[in-house]
């Protein structure tokens, strides 16, 4: 107890050191805002262009990378029989506990494993990216979310089960996992162990600035955003919002103070509830429009009007969005799933896969039935959060007040578990010693006050390239690995299929 | 074949009473006692990735607690009473668990004390001792 005061109080006491600095940011008008932009911009411009290099198609520039994602999971889906379709009663069996073991209970469950991994994708993806999906592609966007989301699927039990074939199990029974693990073990089963460990500290290497970025930064100014737009407070201290949620971030991953944790773990999940129920009850007033809400979206998928680029704009505007919220193929949720405790690696997959299916398939078409059937895309000049935020407000007044509390929370839940992606590839990197993870989680909390309290425009780029730069040497994995993993699941369902895998309700 | 009573265990005083009447009762009609810890877990709670990958090392160290601290001195304070008796320790939703072990091992009496909580969520969602009467299906004796 003791050592943890004495950490609390060495975070506290590092914050309240930037403070006079970060506020002099603001008051010099971005001084410092400014230098970090030049840094970004001149040093890692070149490798947001690569990562993000684009062809251009019918006038709408298309990334490759968002192909090379997509490209990876119809593949992946095609040699796994569409595991997504045929295996999803496995699943749900899997994870209400039917195959666990009653006289081994105490474990961390399926459903623990599925929701942890959630909370790290479902967030902003889910409110704002699939306004931004519509305002720039129409309803049609939905549609191809839709499609995205059901191929990423095959890509989410691929990398989960290899993440849990190859992660490090230590004497003391805790474990370490990801895709850092499975590339290199992997790769050195297969003879190749230079170019395995390389794959996975380039992966390293990445996670940790998406870690830093789209998994920190990114959030915590969303959030300040959304909390001074709606509140009015904090308008122009984001520092001190910043501060306030680096300490809260601080006493949850250095200090080990649990009852923050309990209390969001707690009100995430209700405010997840909340929202789709929102949706739904939004969905069953207007019951009658259904019908023609997805005409207009079916419509808009194959014969978009007055859309940039015609029907393949629409496409791209739906599978980038999907991409973006799902993070399938990328790795990410991988690393959540790697730590569950299991005989068999291919429950894992079975689980995970469920993953795109909640975030893509439910959440974010709940979030585009509602922007449809209000007809709030019609409105010039809405776009991201507002958008999203305007749809429901027309027929729930209330529900900006309730969004931006959604928003913070998501924000918060999402960096903790990034918070865990980018330590696990740090310490996969510099070793795992107590003061590796200090000075990472002390690292960690400090890129949170930097994302508050600037609009740090290329740095959010920045990351946002680091994270799909992790599906690089991941993919390159996921090709590699799928032949054996193909064995291992004709294994498995046989031995399913024989009763040798016991099912105990 | 000799009767088996189940008691269910949670280290306070209150919960002594129900082990000295088990105790009685199985002497009276020759029985084995078990006595059972439910360490509360729910496989339904939110958890950090942190949590995640250290709930094994947590597990085996709250059962070991459990052990050293109430089942182990219980266990060894009962050794003279000439009776048969076998101490378990799991986790679990505690009348669900009472009552699968009792199926599991043919108990044919569930014997608990009556646990003082008053908590809200006791008002909402009814008492250990109010679910264990309602799903039971051998004769529960509640000792006050």
């Amino acid at each position: 107890m003791k050592k943890q005061s004495i950490i609390t109080g060495t975070l506290a006491f590092l914050l309240l050191m930037l403070m006079p600095m970060l506020a002099f940011a603001q008051e010099a008008g971005g001084g410092f805002d400014a230098l970090v932009n030049k840094i970004f911009h001149t040093v890692l411009g070149p490798f947001v262009s690569l990562i993000f290099f684009s062809v251009s198609i019918n006038g709408v520039s298309f990334p490759l990378i968002v192909a090379w994602l997509l490209i990876a999971a119809v593949v992946l889906s095609i040699k796994f029989e569409f595991v997504q379709f045929k295996g999803v009663k496995h699943s749900i069996d899997l994870l209400r506990g039917a195959y666990s073991d009653p006289d081994n209970p105490g474990e961390v469950s399926h459903f623990q494993a599925l929701c942890t991994a959630l909370s790290g994708t479902v967030g902003l993806g889910n409110i704002a990216g699939v306004a931004v999906a519509i305002s720039l592609g129409g309803p049609g966007a939905t549609f191809w979310m839709i499609i995205a989301g059901l191929f990423g699927m095959a890509a989410k039990f691929t990398e989960c089960t290899l993440a849990v074939k190859y992660r490090n199990e230590y004497p003391d029974g805790t474990v370490s996992g990801g895709p850092m693990y499975y590339l290199s073990k992997g790769m050195s089963d297969k003879g190749k162990p230079r170019l395995g460990k390389a794959m996975g500290v380039f992966f390293a290497v990445m996670c940790i600035f998406g870690a830093m970025g789209g998994g920190n930064m990114f959030q915590g100014n969303q959030a300040h955003q959304m909390f001074s737009n709606t509140f009015g407070l904090f308008v122009g201290s984001g520092w001190l919002f910043g501060l306030i949620l680096a300490i809260l971030v601080g006493l949850v991953i250095i200090g080990g103070i649990k009852s923050i944790a309990k209390v969001t773990d707690k009100i995430v999940p209700f405010m997840a509830i909340l929202y789709v129920g929102t949706a739904l009850i939004i969905l069953l007033v207007n019951i009658a429009q259904i019908p023609a809400a997805i005409g207009v979206v079916l419509a808009g998928a194959f014969a978009p009007k007055a859309i940039a680029g015609g029907i393949v704009g629409v496409l791209i505007q739906g599978l980038k969005r999907a991409a973006f919220s799902n993070e399938a193929g990328v790795g990410s949720a991988a690393i959540a799933h790697a730590a569950v405790r299991t005989k068999e690696p291919l429950t894992e997959g079975y689980v995970a896969m469920l993953g795109p299916f909640i975030d893509t398939v439910i959440i974010c078409t709940m979030t585009a039935m509602v922007i449809v059937i209000t007809g709030a895309y019609n409105i010039e000049g809405l776009s991201g959060v507002a958008l999203t935020s305007s749809a429901f407000q027309s027929v729930f007044p209330w529900f900006g007040t309730l969004l931006a509390g959604a928003v913070l929370l998501f924000a918060f839940s999402t960096m903790i578990s990034w918070s865990y992606y980018g330590l696990k590839c740090w310490t996969y990197l510099f070793g795992e010693s107590k003061g590796s993870e200090i000075s990472y989680k002390v690292i960690f909390c400090i890129f949170v006050v930097i994302g508050c309290s600037a609009s740090l425009g290329p740095v959010i780029d920045f990351s946002d390239a680091a994270i799909f730069a992790m599906s690089i040497t991941n993919v390159i994995g996921l090709y590699m690995f799928m032949g054996e993993l193909k064995v291992d699941m004709k294994d498995y369902q046989a031995r399913l299929a024989s009763g040798e895998i016991k099912r105990y309700k | 074949m000799s009767e088996t009573i189940l008691v269910g265990i949670d280290g306070t005083e209150e919960n002594r009473r129900a082990v000295d009447y088990a105790i009685k009762q199985a002497k009276r009609s020759k029985a084995k006692l078990i006595l059972a810890y439910v360490i509360k877990w729910s496989p339904y709670t939110f958890q950090t990735a942190e949590e995640n990958e250290r709930r094994h090392k947590h597990r085996e160290e709250d059962i070991q607690f459990v052990h050293e601290r109430v089942m182990d001195p219980m266990l060894d304070s009962l050794a003279s009473e000439g009776l048969e008796i076998t101490g378990l320790v799991r986790h679990g939703q505690v009348a669900d668990s009472l009552i699968y072990l009792a199926k599991k091992h043919d108990a044919t009496e569930i014997v608990v004390g009556r646990i003082g909580d008053k908590s809200v969520k006791t008002l909402i969602f009814g008492s250990v001792v109010a679910k264990l009467i309602q799903l039971s299906h051998i004769p529960v004796t509640i000792v006050p």
